[in-house]
């Protein structure tokens, strides 16, 4: 059925079966516009910083621009010390999640982040990174991050279970928030676009009614480059949130 | 009942979550606007807390989005 909505998130494998083991690594078109997004991101900031002059050329604002908005957002996040630690790892989540959306906005493209085990890979990344670090660099005070402070004793129990269920749900709803909402995203594009040829091809007056949702979805398309760059922001910005308990575990 | 139907009954009323994240968000840039409009000079530095404030709760009509569609698709 070409009008089947959820097609557009198929997996086709574009080279000879690979098999690693038991790892199957056959280059899908999942994998190709995750390298795509990865050589745009790089080779964009490298042929935007190959001059490196004191005054920037567009190119090179631009690549500035980004670099100072995620260092920014890390700063006033998690801190000086954050920036040292984790500036690299948070640029460059946020650097591929933005490609990856933006890629997957073309038309018959495919968008690598509407695929849970990519975002689960990357939520489990932080979360691990969170538990290792917060544990070697504050031992047992990192339990510190369940109890928070100035809490009446009675009620401290289930703020307790509530803070520790919260932590644990983290990856859970850091990958889903992004998976969902691409996913949701272009499913409703494509649904959108749908109804243009159906209603075309009913004729007469619904024929002109087919305007509508043309517009809604001309109007999507915009709001889904919105969100494409939105969640890649929230993605980064929850990474730095939760970074930062790893580096203060205290409330 | 037809297994098929409450499959489609059950999406439905999945996606009634998603009014209460709504207005969840409502409320969060309502009062962000508000808090803006009267203290300009300061509302862009809130721009991270405004973020992770509709992020919080997008995921939970995210998440009941997630169960709609989890239903009308994945078959078992």
């Amino acid at each position: 059925m070409s009008n089947d909505p959820i097609h557009q998130f198929h997996i086709n494998p574009i080279s000879p079966p690979i098999h690693l083991g038991a790892v199957d690594a056959t280059f899908t078109n999942a994998s190709l516009f995750m390298v795509a997004g990865v050589a745009v991101a790089s080779g964009f900031m490298a042929w935007a910083m190959r001059s490196q002059a004191l005054v920037p050329n567009r190119a090179q604002s631009v690549a500035e621009i980004g670099y100072g908005f995620i260092h920014g957002m890390v700063k006033d996040a998690a801190g000086e010390e954050g920036v040292k630690r984790f500036f690299p790892f948070v640029f460059t989540l946020f650097t591929f999640i933005f490609m990856a959306n933006m890629l997957g906005m073309f038309p018959y493209w495919f968008a690598p982040t509407s695929q849970i085990i990519v975002t689960a890979t990357m939520a489990l990344m932080v979360f691990f990174t969170v538990l290792i670090i917060g544990i070697g660099k504050n031992g047992f005070k990192f339990l510190k991050l369940f109890v928070p402070s100035g809490v009446p004793i009675y009620i401290l129990p289930f703020v307790v279970l509530i803070e520790i269920i919260s932590f644990f749900s983290r990856p859970l709803s850091h990958a889903v928030r992004l998976w969902a909402n691409v996913l949701a995203g272009h499913l409703v594009l494509k649904v959108f676009a749908g109804f243009v040829p159906m209603m075309a091809a009913a004729g007469g007056l619904v024929l002109v009614g087919s305007i509508l949702p043309l517009t809604m979805t001309v109007a999507l398309y915009a709001l889904e480059f919105l969100v494409a760059f939105l969640q890649a922001y929230v993605f980064a910005l929850l990474t730095c949130i939760y970074l930062n308990d790893a580096l203060h575990p205290g409330h | 009942m037809d297994a098929e139907a409450a499959k489609l009954i059950g999406a439905g009323i999945a996606c009634i979550g998603m009014g209460g994240a709504g207005v969840g968000v409502g409320i969060i840039f309502g009062n962000f606007l508000q808090g803006a409009l009267r203290n300009p000079t300061e509302a862009p530095k809130q721009f991270g807390n405004l973020i992770f404030g509709f992020a919080v709760t997008e995921a939970l009509g995210i998440f009941s989005l997630l169960i709609a569609l989890l239903l009308l698709f994945v078959r078992l």
